[in-house]
């Protein structure tokens, strides 16, 4: 019986450090816009090329 | 004013709006003007093209040109020192306040700022609060050139005095999350270890396990009682000292008792206490009270005139040589110049140019003003009709309109004393509770005097008012939410209440009623040929009078015509000789010799050609769609008034819509605005004021509640309790009485809250409270109101839905 004496403890430490993740995030401002983020990991990364933003507004107005 | 509708609607591939001319345009792509053209070149040039494929037609309308040397009071370090919230050895930090962004393709190309200048190094956008804080390089690039970079894509930074202001601003609250986070961690974790406790699956023979348990429960329980509670404390003592018990005094009274209850039971080792309950109930009070607070953080509520004002403003020296130079530096004498568009930060008096200055905002006088050389033009005035030289009488807080600021509305930073009636109704709760107890601490000190400390403690930790806190902060929650989506923003959940008991509505007219910046123009009269209306546009082209500008418009454009003998009479009218016909515009007394009838709505503008009268034009105000339909049914329920800056020209016209009874009083100060809110208070009125502009600052401030109406959210709105889409107008009587559905809310949930409470009692009344029955207790009650409120606030709605409103993001 004893190991869960020290499971519990130690699952308790495991929780604990979580929680101290969770309010440095809150402290680093990562709360303050919860909606932007959301939009930003959609871009791509590389620039898109003039020729391949043609065709794509063509099919665009096609539609 | 009205472009006929083409077959094929083209619509201008940068911002959207219908193509009339079609002179603009790239390969394929058409512009409705000069300036959308322009920016797309520069994201074309600039390889940022994906901006037009993220969204349709994202750009702003660039039809209103940007003076250059608009942002030249930003190469002043003084300014660049006060706007700037960090600076290193070569870097600099800006944020800027965009009211124009509204799409993902505005948050991409924001983020992108370093192609169009590479001086950027990284621009981070803050979509909720339409900022994006950009550092920069200051050696390679200057705030200057930042601000003008984001102006050649559209997105013009707004600026104002208010920016510089010494309160900075309000940085970002974080406790109520943390006590949120710790207090539902220390929940869960106390609920996990409690488990044993609920099922007895600790045998007795188990006692180190069991009191393992207990000290480590006693442990996460420390946080929530000290930190995360601590507001109840708080405001439940501050409550107290002022003689007055509010809802969060029994509240923090039965997390005590908990607490205490909960560290004797587990120091004597006579039981597992209910660290559990007091942690949850903390839990879901804190997650009410967050939602509830949770208001729409892009609109600003206590704006006063520092953020209408600009920040800098050019001071010519006497050398002749223009400075820019800081609003809030401007001594008396100083020589300013104005340009067009531009707001006037100080009284003065004009010293060169045209003046024609539109007050609109300020005094709620609809059209424009002229003046002239030697006449003192009040701050606040935008001019517009090109640029002007003054010279400053009075200093930016002394002015005529500043000063309204000054009243004691503003003064003490007045709660409205009000107490909701949330307070009243725990304390009848917390009398009855206190009854329950003392009966049952009788009933056993006779039969078994034992149990009487258990019977007590488990009344007051069972049935504490965390209910009704629950019930309201949720509502309220919900309730704010809903409002948002008709473009209702409140301030505060108190507003819903406030609402909830108007009795009289108080109208402003200019903005308010009627549209901003549009007007209706007719022509009575023969039927005008077209050589008649080309002699009639030709002549009030000639002129910057705001009729003269409004007639233009109304017109069909011709070819010029040869214009001789032009002249102007101030306040009369104008005349010329115009392809050998001598035409008259203006006042009755100017075109006919005498004075006219009695006006019946707006301005009227007479025209004779060669000294025959063919008629006038009559330009009246625009009123807002649907405004009959609107007053008519706040008719039935409120005492409606209405209080305008302007002169009373329409006063007969809104006798027909607001019919005779209804008092309208004109030419009203903004002092008079809010001492009339006053008397109507002080007659036990409770008063909704309606108003746009910064002369119904002091009367939004002063009434129980004040709805600023804006037609676009991105505008300056005035300190106000709640802002209201334009389009969303009409709705108001609905969302004032959605406003009334609130107590009934409130009340059906607690009164469904109260059911398990007596649940609990009839177990605490005997003494033999158990921890699970608590436990089971607590979270379904709270979950049950939680969907009890959600479902009834948006039952409530359905009504709303009905109206079809205008729900497009802004």
């Amino acid at each position: 019986m004893s190991a869960i004496f020290i499971m519990i403890g130690a699952s308790l430490l495991l929780a604990i450090g979580f929680l101290i993740a969770f309010i440095w995030s809150v402290k680093s401002n990562q709360y303050e816009d919860d909606y932007t983020p959301s939009v930003r990991i959609l871009f791509d990364n590389t620039t898109i090329q003039e020729t391949k933003q043609e065709t794509n507004n063509n099919t665009k107005k096609t539609k | 004013m009205y472009s006929n509708a083409t077959q094929t609607k083209v619509t201008c591939y940068h911002c959207g709006e219908d193509v009339v001319e079609k002179h603009y345009h790239i390969k394929e792509k058409e512009f409705c003007c000069r300036g959308c053209q322009t920016v797309y070149e520069i994201i074309n040039k600039s390889d940022l093209c994906s901006y037009y494929d993220l969204e349709q037609n994202p750009g702003i309308n660039q039809k209103q040109e940007i003076r250059k040397g608009k942002f030249d009071f930003l190469d002043d370090a003084q300014i660049i020192k006060k706007l700037i919230h960090f600076q290193d050895d070569t870097h600099q930090h800006i944020i800027f306040y965009l009211p124009q962004m509204h799409c993902a393709s505005c948050i991409w190309i924001l983020e992108h700022l370093n192609k169009i200048n590479s001086g950027i190094i990284k621009s981070q956008v803050n979509f909720i609060k339409k900022e994006v804080t950009i550092i920069y390089n200051f050696q390679e690039t200057s705030l200057k050139k930042v601000a003008e970079a984001l102006t050649l894509i559209g997105y013009e930074p707004h600026i104002s005095l208010n920016d510089v202001s010494t309160d900075k601003v309000k940085k970002y609250d974080t406790t109520a999350i943390v006590k949120l986070g710790i207090a539902g961690f220390c929940f869960g974790n106390i609920m996990m270890l409690s488990f044993p406790e609920y099922f007895s699956l600790a045998k007795s023979d188990d006692i180190g396990l069991k009191t393992w348990f207990n000290y480590l429960n006693l442990f996460l329980a420390l946080p929530v009682f000290f930190y995360s509670a601590s507001e109840f404390f708080i405001s439940g003592y501050k409550g107290l000292r002022q003689k007055f018990l509010n809802i969060d005094a029994p509240i923090a009274l039965a997390v005590l008792i908990t607490f205490g209850r909960s560290l004797y039971e587990i120091l004597s080792g006579t039981g597992a206490g209910y660290l559990d309950s007091m942690s949850g109930i903390v839990f879901f009070m804190l997650i009410g009270r967050y939602f509830q607070n949770r208001t729409y953080q892009s609109i600003s509520f206590d704006r006063d005139f520092t953020s209408y004002f600009p920040l800098g403003v050019s001071v010519i020296n006497e050398d002749g040589t223009e400075k820019q130079i800081s609003v809030a530096d401007l001594k008396v004498g100083n020589r300013i110049k104005i340009h067009n568009d531009e707001i006037i930060p100080a009284d003065s008096i004009l010293f060169l140019g045209k003046a024609t200055i539109d007050y609109s905002f300020v005094t709620g006088e609809s059209l424009p003003v002229e003046k002239s050389i030697g006449e003192i033009a009040y701050a606040g005035g935008k001019q517009t009709s090109g640029a002007i030289e003054l010279e400053v009488v009075k200093e930016v807080s002394q002015s005529y309109l500043t000063q309204l600021w000054n009243n004691e509305a503003f003064k003490e930073n007045k709660e409205k004393v009000k107490v909701s009636f949330i307070h009243r109704v725990s304390r009848y709760f917390t009398y009855f509770l206190f009854s329950i107890a003392a009966i049952a601490a009788i009933y056993w000190s006779i039969n078994d005097p034992s149990k009487v400390w258990g019977a007590v403690t488990a009344v007051l930790i069972v049935a504490c008012p965390c209910a009704l806190l629950l019930s309201a902060t949720f509502t309220n929650g919900n309730m704010i939410r809903i409002l948002n989506k008709y473009k209702l923003y409140v301030k505060n959940a108190s507003v819903i209440e406030y609402m909830s008991e108007i009795d009289t509505v108080v109208f402003d007219k200019t903005g308010t009623i009627t549209e901003q910046g549009k007007s209706e123009i007719s022509f009575q009269g023969i039927e005008l040929f077209e050589t008649q209306s080309q002699l009639i546009h030709s002549l009030a082209n000639q002129s910057n009078h705001p009729l003269s500008k409004s007639i233009v418009s109304f017109l069909p454009f011709s070819k010029r015509l040869n214009i001789k003998n032009y002249k102007e009479f101030k306040g009369f009218g104008t005349s010329a000789t115009i392809n050998g016909h001598f035409i008259k515009m203006g006042s009755s007394d100017f075109v006919l010799g005498k004075d006219s009838a009695q006006l019946i709505s707006g301005s009227r503008v007479y025209v004779s050609i060669d000294e025959e009268f063919i008629g006038y034009f009559i330009v009246k105000n625009a009123y807002r769609n649907g405004l009959e339909k609107i007053v008519s049914s706040l008719h039935t329920q409120f005492d409606l008034k209405i209080l305008s800056g302007d002169n009373s020209s329409e006063e007969n016209y809104l006798k027909t819509i607001f019919g005779n009874k209804t008092e309208m009083l004109f030419e009203q100060k903004p002092e008079d605005k809010l001492n009339f809110i006053k008397h109507l208070q002080n007659n036990h009125k409770k008063v909704l004021m309606i108003g746009d502009g910064l002369n119904d600052a002091g009367a939004l401030k002063q009434s129980n509640v004040g709805i600023a109406i804006s037609d676009n959210t991105n505008n300056f709105s005035p300190a106000c309790d709640a802002v209201l889409s334009g389009k969303n107008f009409t709705l108001l009587k609905e969302l004032v009485n959605y406003c009334r559905k609130q107590k009934t809310i409130i009340f059906s949930s607690f009164v469904l809250s109260i059911l398990y409470n007596f649940v609990g009692l009839f177990f605490a009344v005997q003494g033999d409270l158990k921890p699970v029955i608590a436990a089971i207790l607590m979270p379904i009650s709270s979950i049950s109101i939680v969907l009890l409120t959600t479902g009834l606030s948006s039952f409530y709605e359905l009504k709303l839905k009905k109206l079809n409103p205008d729900k497009s993001q802004f």
